[in-house]
């Protein structure tokens, strides 16, 4: 799993029957610093969180196991919203 | 999943009998302002997207998780035409 800060929101209406009435939010990738590190990516919300959070998020296959894992086809899936910046301590 | 832009098809005749009936597009990643990015994947359609349409693209694994593609031999698929995509610009 690893840190993100959600940054803005997709709209599909035309997706897979699996997708339907998930919100896609883009999320950015943090190092420990909270500093932005690679690529923004697509994940599907499953904490509920809103644009400007910061997040964390699991990819890979993993990512479907918050929904009906056999029938969720996403690799990137948010599943949890940090407290506050201030909750993150790195040694 | 990553935005990408359908640039191109696949024509494959003989390939695994699970793919049969399936669409294959190339479809290349691009950046968040609409710009391209290098590369390519070969994706399974199963939206029915069309040319130049920005898409949304599973990527491993999870690639056969879609709707009528339990136990196809793919670790690609186009899963979602996106209509519009909103950025905020972050304030820290």
């Amino acid at each position: 799993m690893q840190l993100a800060r959600v940054i803005g929101t997709v709209v599909a209406t035309v997706k897979n029957e699996s997708l339907h009435h998930r919100k896609l939010l883009v999320v950015q990738s943090l190092n420990k610093h909270l500093e932005p590190q690679g690529k923004p990516l697509v994940a599907v919300d499953a904490a509920g969180a809103g644009v400007g959070e910061l997040v964390f998020w699991c990819r890979g296959k993993e990512a479907s196991f918050p929904f009906k894992r056999e029938d969720t086809p996403t690799d990137c899936t948010i599943v949890g919203i940090v407290d506050s910046d201030a909750h993150v301590t790195t040694v | 999943m990553i935005i990408a832009r359908i640039i191109g098809t696949v024509v494959a005749s003989q390939k695994d009998a699970r793919l049969e009936g399936k669409k294959l597009l190339i479809v290349r990643p691009i950046n968040l302002d609409g710009s391209d990015t290098s590369g390519y994947v070969v994706a399974v359609d199963t939206v029915g997207a069309g040319f130049h349409e920005r898409v949304l693209v599973v990527a491993g694994s999870s690639a056969r998780l879609a709707q009528n593609m339990k136990d196809t031999p793919v670790d690609a698929a186009v899963v979602g035409v996106i209509d519009t995509v909103d950025i905020m610009t972050p304030e820290k």
